[in-house]
């Protein structure tokens, strides 16, 4: 039975790979270019997910990391800096700061943590606006240039769709590779009971500071995909609103689910685009179908899936006491 | 030789309350020391201070002759010293499995060559080893979360063995056990006391699992040493008897 299921779930991931290979030949250049948005989105949400659903550090800093990285390549681009390059500034930039917001995580949790993440939100966004002479202030940054990768120019939306799945596929990559080794196992420890991880020999304070700073790093990169997608950038793009919409990304995909974030980004970013027929009423009806996923499924819609397949699973195990105990009945009683 | 445990003029306050008041003992070797005591007797308040839960406000630990004082539980272990709460805590959201090898792998290498290296940190034939020695070999795809009291309770235990360790403190090991599954934790721990020359210090109420696994016995009361000494000879001290036998 569970291996079915896992069967089930390979084939699903592989069918959703190849219908978003696919997408081009049926989607309009707006469709291509939301779905680019929800690739450049889900990068942030699954570093979002590595922090909060791993290791159970909330932070509603992603925003500030994406606008980091956005501003690190709209800022490099006019010096002739090659994309390539300003993409890995804007990730180790973002793993540096990242790094030094997790010093208050090991002082503080939970909600006290949230707000103090709030804070540098808030920090950055006004660094963003007030410093005029290096971010443009209000007027933000345009016409920032889509890359050319060794010779393949990603100006044109389909191309580019392109190049951020690919983007999205390497990051999904690091961070499996980063979850299947020891450290998954740290962050879940860290995440469970980080009294027992310490006794066992589990340097918490380290594994807290690189879970602030992988997850910054991915949203830096984020970002740096992001700037050279809208080709305009502007301080309120990342503010609160986004980190709450990445926070709700991680919650309603499924916080600490591998596949989570994907499905987040994707109820966030494409949902309200399906509504749009609604017309004013869209962002309405949005509302009210995360409120009532929230109420009724708060481990987000993976977690629904795997209650299901508990459901199935326990199903299928009493099923098999019951005939075994059959069985058992029939035989003759011998003492 | 030094003492494998030596703890100095130990007190630990809260506030008004002296949970623990200048306590003095050594542990050697190979030895099973038991630590019997009323409910609120300082018993895991010690242990907190001895393993860098809490800082001790005054004394000092030594582990094979070193000080410890302050270190952080995670480098202690590191050291050889691994312990069990009084309340369980195995990670239920994991495997046995992968509770025994998250027990060890810090043990292994360096953070970043855990990084690059196996996902098991070379681990699996260890917790294997480990969950059949714990008689659990049917249970090692389980998620910790859905074993029964007892059984959980045997892999915290578990746990505390996986990295070799040369001293474990266990705080109540034998709380909510039923009889079967104590009388299996008392042989095993009997085992790697002979094999692995494993040192036991052990929080325990059930007197009859005391006097037949310890060496020695250690009673505290209100947060002092009372009394000290052979099973059999702290049974039958009278002060024992009053404090907390008698009731
Ligand atoms: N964190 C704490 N803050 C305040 N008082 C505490 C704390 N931990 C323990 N105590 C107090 O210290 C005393 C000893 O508790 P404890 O060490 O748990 O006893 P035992 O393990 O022997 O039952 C009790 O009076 C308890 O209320
Ligand atoms: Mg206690």
């Amino acid at each position: 039975m569970k291996t079915l299921l896992k069967y089930a779930q390979v084939a699903l991931v592989v069918l959703a790979i190849a219908a978003l290979l696919a997408a081009p030949l049926v989607l309009k250049p707006y469709g291509i270019f939301v779905l680019s948005q929800w690739a450049v989105m889900a990068i942030a949400a699954v570093g979002l997910n590595l922090t909060l659903g791993y290791a159970g550090q909330i932070s509603l800093a992603q925003a500030s990391f994406v606008g980091i990285g956005a501003y690190t390549v709209a800022l490099l681009q006019p010096f002739g800096v090659p994309f390539a390059l300003a993409f890995v500034a804007a990730g180790l930039l973002s793993f540096a700061i990242g790094w030094v917001l997790g010093y208050p995580a090991l002082r503080v949790q939970h909600h006290y943590l949230a707000f103090v993440t709030l804070a540098f939100t808030t920090l950055v966004f006004l660094v963003m606006r007030n410093e005029e002479w290096l971010t443009g202030g209000i007027y933000g940054i345009s016409n920032i240039k889509r890359p050319i990768i060794l010779g393949w120019s990603t100006v044109k939306p389909v191309p580019f769709y392109y190049f951020a799945l690919g983007m999205l596929a390497l990051v999904t990559a690091i961070v499996w590779w980063l979850l299947r080794s020891p450290w998954g196992r740290a962050f879940t420890a860290l995440r469970e009971n980080p009294i027992r991880a310490l006794s066992l020999g589990i340097d918490t304070r380290r594994y807290t500071l690189f879970a602030f700073a992988f997850g910054s790093a991915l949203g830096g990169l984020s970002g740096a995909m992001h700037a050279p997608l809208v080709q305009f950038i502007e301080p309120t793009s990342f503010g609160l609103s986004l980190s709450l919409t990445l926070l709700l990304m991680v919650i309603v995909g499924g916080s600490g689910y591998f596949l989570g974030p994907f499905v987040g980004a994707l109820v966030a970013v494409i949902m309200p685009e399906w509504l749009r027929f609604a017309d004013g009423l869209y962002l309405i009806a949005y509302a009210l179908l995360v409120l009532l996923l929230m109420t009724f499924c708060p481990s987000g819609i993976l977690g629904l899936f795997g209650r299901l397949a508990n459901l199935i699973e326990t199903r299928a195990a009493s099923a098999r006491r019951q005939s075994l105990s059959a069985k058992l009945d029939q035989k003759p009683v011998s003492s | 030789m030094s003492h494998v445990l030596e703890v100095r003029n130990v007190a630990k306050r809260f506030g008004g309350v002296t949970a623990v008041d200048d306590v003095s003992f050594c542990v050697d070797e190979g030895e099973i020391l038991g630590i019997i005591g009323p409910n609120g007797s300082g018993k895991s308040t010690l242990f907190n201070c001895v393993l860098g839960q809490l800082r001790p406000t005054s004394g000092e630990v030594l582990v094979d002759g070193r000080s410890v004082t302050g270190m952080r539980p995670c480098d202690l272990n590191r050291l050889g010293v691994s312990r069990t709460f009084q309340l369980l805590q195995v990670f239920p959201q994991l495997s046995v499995r992968d509770n025994l090898i998250l027990a060890a792998q810090e043990h292994q290498g360096t953070m970043l060559s855990r990084l690059f290296g196996r996902p098991d940190a070379g681990l699996t034939a260890d917790a294997e080893q480990m969950i059949s020695f714990f008689g659990m070999s049917h249970l090692a795809g389980e998620m910790a979360g859905g074993l029964s009291y007892g059984q959980q309770k045997l892999l915290d235990a578990a746990m505390a063995f996986m990295a070799g360790p040369r001293l474990v403190l266990l705080d109540e090991p034998a709380g909510g056990v039923n009889l079967t599954m104590l009388g299996h934790l008392k042989e095993r721990l009997k085992t790697l006391n002979s094999e692995r020359k494993a040192t036991f210090v052990v929080i325990e109420h059930n007197m009859e699992f005391v006097m037949s696994l310890c060496t020695r016995v250690l009673v505290l009361a209100e947060g002092k040493i009372l009394a000290e000494g052979k099973p059999a000879e702290v049974r039958s001290n009278p002060k024992v008897i009053e404090a907390y036998l008698g009731h």
